[in-house]
């Protein structure tokens, strides 16, 4: 059977329309890749045939209606396993959640809903999304599609390998660090971290609450204007939404880029870069330029700090936010008969794996009394260096480009040793989110038939500029189309 | 500086952590690799830079006081790995 993911979004819909092809087909030939794959790539956790088959059929019921349809109707969605979906599993892909089965949806989860897609299921991930290799799993490694000897990438490790593998059309991930963008460079998809803000982070199990961000993972950039539309938008029910108005992102999406002034950070090309993923990025920059496009080298000077302000800030979040996880109201509980204290410290204990606790123990460190101006004030006075950086660069040019990760995927258990290198991958992807500015990765090539991926960073609010970036490259480059053998 | 596991100990404790032996002594270790590296941040002269709390310039989001619809008693419970008559069941606190 010819695969319909090889359809383009549109043709979808028109197929659909002209009823060649019914959602519960398209459903059935998710649910087909995944027990094809999916025993070999491990993105899933929980399956929701049941739930799926059933959406399926009350939209192809709408179609026959002649009812109006979604912006992503019919289309297969898997979402990222510390988004809460209601009555569908939610671990986080942690231990402490195994039987967790949440009272409500999350905001992008019922804006999905709304928009006509069908929920698949739950995607893996590194655990409460801490780690970039997907390693840390409670459930199991993610592996690469393209080879499954290597990481995925994290956190998002199950949302990028499930679209590179054709098992959904696309996924919902979040972005913390690089979790959504990493990944997508990993496994040679597009991956978006929308502006902090821009999506509504209610029914998100939080991790790093100024940092977080929810955004799409899908097949090519056309795809993504079309996820990033249906769930962009302020939310009441997120005190950190944004209200500003929502641009029609297909609109921008106009193949020119003419005139467009693109700034190079010397530090995202230079020492501590692959050779070939740097090699990679500059014949995209000669794509562009060919477009039209000028760029020139330029400099963020604090990018080097930038890692070590935010493991600081993130774990210092993240101990806050997982003190909610106390063996009482939901999840492991650990009762040997020694009292309250003795609950929560054996619950935790037996329900955290290794990176969770290391995170929990650095940010109560970096808060506890005596060191919080050392560490946390310290580190939040760093972002704002990196923020200006930003700021500086952006009053000249339109786009910031570089690669997204400073290597291709790397082998299983290749890094697990030192938490610290694990780290630093996260060197291009992590100044992104101090400042809160969107930025997307995109396939741009290949090393040893690893992909390559390519960043492109946007002013606040402006991801109809990087998406019309990312999607004039990806009409003149072929990269998107090529599809891993499994 | 460098931490101890003594410090380590204390940092569990306030974490509500209980940590191993084994644990104790290879976090001492990461622990103090990485803040060497976040040291670092020390080059850097921060005095008169205003800290980053939010990139967004949001301020107290206030909303009507209005009743609506919440979640049921069932539904609140429904995770609950122990309860009794409608209520969340923790160990004696008070001997």
């Amino acid at each position: 059977m010819l695969s319909l993911f090889q359809y383009r979004l549109p043709e979808l819909h028109n197929m659909l329309h002209s009823k060649d092809i019914s959602v519960s087909e398209l459903t059935e030939q998710s649910l087909a890749a995944i027990a094809e794959r999916d025993s070999k790539v491990h993105a899933f956790l929980t399956l929701n045939e049941e739930g799926a088959r059933q959406s399926a059929r009350m939209l192809d019921d709408k179609l026959a209606s002649g009812a109006a349809r979604g912006l992503l109707f019919g289309l297969p969605a898997g979402v990222k396993d510390n988004i809460v979906t209601k009555g569908l599993r939610t671990t986080c892909a942690s231990k402490f959640l195994d039987n967790f089965q949440p009272i409500y949806d999350a905001t992008v989860v019922s804006k999905l809903r709304q928009a006509d897609a069908v929920t698949i299921g739950k995607l893996n991930m590194d655990e409460f999304a801490m780690g970039g290799s997907n390693e840390n799993s409670a459930y199991g490694a993610v592996r690469n599609p393209w080879n499954l000897e290597h990481v995925p990438g994290g956190s998002s490790g199950g949302s990028a390998a499930a679209v590179a593998a054709g098992e959904v059309l696309f996924a919902l991930g979040s972005d913390t660090g690089g979790s959504i963008r990493q990944p997508a460079s990993y496994c040679g998809v597009v991956g978006l971290k929308p502006t902090y803000g821009l999506v509504s982070r209610y029914g998100l199990v939080a991790f790093a609450s100024s940092l977080d961000q929810i955004g799409p993972v899908t097949r090519n950039v056309e795809d993504s204007a079309y996820v990033l539309q249906a769930i962009a938008g302020y939310d009441a029910q997120d005190s950190t939404s944004a209200k500003v108005d929502i641009p029609d992102y297909l609109s921008a999406l106009t193949g020119d880029i003419s005139g467009l002034r693109i700034a190079v950070p010397k530090e995202y090309i230079g020492e501590g870069v692959d050779t070939a993923v740097r090699e990679q990025v500059m014949s995209a920059l000669k794509v562009l330029e060919g477009l039209g496009a000028v760029w020139e080298e330029v400099s963020l000077p604090h990018t080097e700090y930038a890692v070590a302000a935010y493991y600081l800030l993130a774990s210092s979040e993240a101990s806050s936010n997982l003190a909610r996880f106390d063996g009482v109201r939901y999840g492991v509980r650990v009762d040997d008969g020694g009292g309250l204290l003795d609950l929560y410290h054996n619950s935790r204990s037996r329900g955290f794996g290794p990176e969770v606790k290391r995170r929990i123990m650095l940010g109560t460190y970096a808060l506890s009394s005596g060191y919080y101006d050392a560490y946390y004030l310290k580190a939040q006075k760093v972002r704002t260096l990196i923020k200006q950086d930003f700021d500086e660069v952006f009053k000249k040019y339109d786009v910031v480009i570089g690669p997204t990760a400073p290597t291709t995927a790397f082998k299983l258990g290749s890094q697990t040793e030192d938490p610290l290198t694990m780290y630093l991958n996260d060197i291009l992807t992590i100044p992104v989110n101090l400042a809160g500015i969107p930025a997307v990765s995109i396939p741009c090539g290949f090393a040893e038939g690893l992909p390559v991926g390519l960043q492109i960073i946007g002013k606040e609010f402006d991801e109809s500029t990087v998406l019309r970036v990312a999607h004039a490259f990806e009409q003149n480059t072929d990269y998107h189309k090529e599809r891993p053998q499994l | 500086m460098s931490i101890t596991v003594k410090d380590v100990q204390h940092v569990a404790k306030l974490a509500r952590l209980q940590l191993s032996p084994e644990e104790e002594a290879v976090f001492t270790e990461q622990m103090n690799a990485i803040l060497q590296y976040a040291e670092k941040l020390n080059e850097l002269d921060t005095e008169n830079v205003k800290p980053t709390t939010h990139v967004l310039q949001v301020s107290n989001v206030m909303r009507d006081d209005v009743v609506k619809e919440s979640l049921s008693q069932e539904e609140a419970l429904l995770n609950a790995p122990e309860e009794e008559e409608g209520h969340f069941k923790v160990p004696a606190v008070l001997e």
